[in-house]
């Protein structure tokens, strides 16, 4: 086998391995190796562990062995720090879960860990998800593996940077208003946030619990379907997991060439003022390719588009200071000492949260606070309802929407954070698409003149997970963005 | 406890919600705060502009409905590993600061 075993994506990983040309401990080996290389520049793992992580690579070996064939036994993926892996840490970027052991699977990884995945490390991300940049993660910012002197997005940054920088065939991650598709776009990788109800969120840490969502960030379409396809479906532990059945997707995806029979929408609020000249030019040319690849694209219309992040700016902050009350220095992490039970609360909080984390914790807890609920929260609750309907409409008459990822390519490590309003727009094209609770993919599309990636956003109704992801994948048949590699 | 709120709509106090939040601010983050709170306040303002008489609010937008288990114990976490990840754990229980003199 050559060198490079890094650069295998899942499923080609998956194909080694059963194939036996490398075994899960070789595999693993050489990510741990590039970690440890790649890792000083980059940032984008909070923890690996080469003794625990060799020693379930050897398992799975000596299982394949034993005879056992299960398709991905042995394949490594990264996890992002926010999901419970039991045994391993799960700091959430924050603090304030310093130390914190995780005593249990979440629903995603005991799935990954029945298939036989091994959980080679954890990625990094913004506080408790909370960022568009991982510059909020108590544990440091992640850098751009196509420029390091840029962010790689967020909240799942790390996740994104360590797929495009081969420490890992693929990696979860998660999706409040834009956090896997963003980053993807920022990294040059593919990224899918599913249908709200789609993936269970039990063993997820909390941030906004009717917008989060968990999905894949790989190096290709199909390997995101892999893995997807094992994380999907009805969970007793996650009440909001809906009961339909998890189609396999994977043949089809594999052999989608084209986009015959297709109508995909264009929506002129996506071409607006403040969308990067060079951002707008790669999606126009990846909308062309998909015409090209047969699809009728049509113009439409999603007419509340422009207040859809001013509406998860209410939303997403009122469920996270819910979601947050229960880090209060008792049952985990984090306890500053005080004389008093009130003192220890607000000096935990106080020194156990970040800047961002306080400021959204706070907002939230005003716009739900008596007087202020029903001109925020409830009226944001209203929004929420038009801007879905924009969507039903749209989806009436389209299969399918594509539009650009993000407002630009990826930015330079501060240059937004003094201002969070800024910031926050980044979310522009992807925080409708959690509000609508519907589902969206994001692939490469082409470079900027200075090499930064850029992002063509496929969105669907909900629970056309699927036939997104059939798009993404003629796309990428028809192109090789996604196969390109940066050099760091 | 009567209301504390500035009387601009838009201008929290942010000492007073900060406390309602139980996070201790220093002088020199509520004052950055205060900003930057202004700010993004300023920015949701923009939803009132909106008609929403009539409209019906989403608080989950998909299908979901309210999903019930069959009545049966099932196992909550061990107790012991639970406890591991207390800053301070006796006798089986979470301790806290003495509220009672």
């Amino acid at each position: 086998m050559s060198a490079d075993l890094h650069d295998l994506g899942f499923l080609e990983v998956a194909e080694a391995l059963t194939q036996k040309r490398a075994s899960s401990e070789e595999l693993t080996m050489a990510l741990l190796a590039r970690s440890e290389e790649l890792e000083s520049k980059l940032n984008s793992l909070t923890w690996f562990n080469r003794e625990a992580v060799l020693a379930e690579a050897r398992a799975a070996d000596a299982a394949r062995a034993a005879g056992d064939n299960r398709p991905y036994l042995g394949v490594p993926i990264a996890i992002k720090d926010l999901l419970n892996v039991k045994g391993q840490p799960c700091t959430a970027g924050s603090r304030i879960l310093k130390g914190y052991v995780a005593p249990y699977d979440a629903t995603v990884i005991a799935r990954l860990r029945a298939a036989g995945c091994v959980f080679v490390s954890r990625t990094n991300t913004d506080e408790f998800a909370m960022g568009g940049s991982t510059e909020t993660s108590a544990y440091g910012t992640t850098r751009n593996p196509w420029d390091t002197d840029r962010v790689p997005g967020g909240s799942s940054g790390g996740s994104a940077a360590a797929v495009a920088a081969r420490l890992a065939p693929a990696a979860l991650a998660s999706d409040t208003g834009g956090s896997i598709r963003q980053p993807a776009a920022f990294c040059g990788v593919t990224g899918l946030k599913p249908t709200y109800g789609r993936v269970s969120r039990y063993g997820c840490t909390a941030f906004a619990s009717s917008l989060d969502q968990i999905g894949p960030i790989a190096r290709s379409v199909e390997d995101a379907t892999a893995v997807y396809q094992v994380i999907a479906g009805l969970d007793p532990h996650d009440s909001t997991t809906a009961a339909r059945p998890v189609d396999d997707c994977l043949p089809n995806v594999r052999a989608a060439r084209d986009l015959k029979g297709l109508k995909l929408g264009l929506p002129k609020e996506y071409f607006v003022d403040g969308l990067h000249p060079e951002v707008e030019q790669l999606t126009r040319a990846a909308v062309a390719q998909c015409r090209a690849l047969g699809a009728e694209i049509v113009d439409v219309e999603l007419p509340h588009s422009k207040y859809g992040i001013a509406c998860y700016y209410v939303l997403a902050p009122a469920e996270a200071s819910a979601n947050l009350a229960r880090y209060d220095g008792v049952r985990y992490g984090f306890r500053a000492e005080a004389e008093d039970l009130q003192e220890m609360y607000e000096q935990t909080r106080a020194q156990g949260f970040g800047a961002e984390v306080k400021r959204r914790v706070i907002l939230g807890t005003y716009v739900l606070s008596s007087g202020f609920h029903d001109a925020y929260y409830l009226r944001a609750q209203k929004v929420r309802t038009l801007i879905r309907r924009d969507f039903d409409r749209v989806f009436a008459r389209c299969d399918a929407i594509l539009g650009p990822v993000t407002p630009s390519p990826a930015f330079r490590v501060g240059e937004k954070t003094a201002d969070p309003v800024q910031m926050y727009l980044g979310d522009i094209f992807t925080a409708n698409v959690n509000l609508a609770g519907i589902c969206g993919l994001s692939v490469p599309c082409g470079f900027t003149t200075g090499g930064l990636p850029a992002g063509l956003h496929i969105i669907g109704p909900a629970f056309a997970d699927a036939r997104i992801l059939q798009i993404g994948a003629a796309y990428q048949h028809a192109t090789e963005w996604h196969k390109q590699q940066p050099k760091i | 406890m009567a209301m504390r709120f500035s009387e601009n709509a838009d201008r929290m106090d942010v000492r007073y919600v900060a406390g309602l939040a139980r996070i201790a601010l220093s002088d020199a983050e509520a004052a950055r705060l205060q900003g930057q709170l202004d700010d993004i306040l300023a920015f949701v303002g923009e939803l009132k502009k909106l008609d929403v008489s009539g409209v019906e609010v989403t608080d989950v937008a998909t299908e979901a409905q309210n999903a019930w288990r069959a009545d049966v114990p099932i196992a909550g976490l061990e107790r012991e590993a639970t406890l591991a990840n207390a800053p301070l754990a006796r006798h089986g229980q979470f301790v806290v600061p003495k509220v009672i003199e």
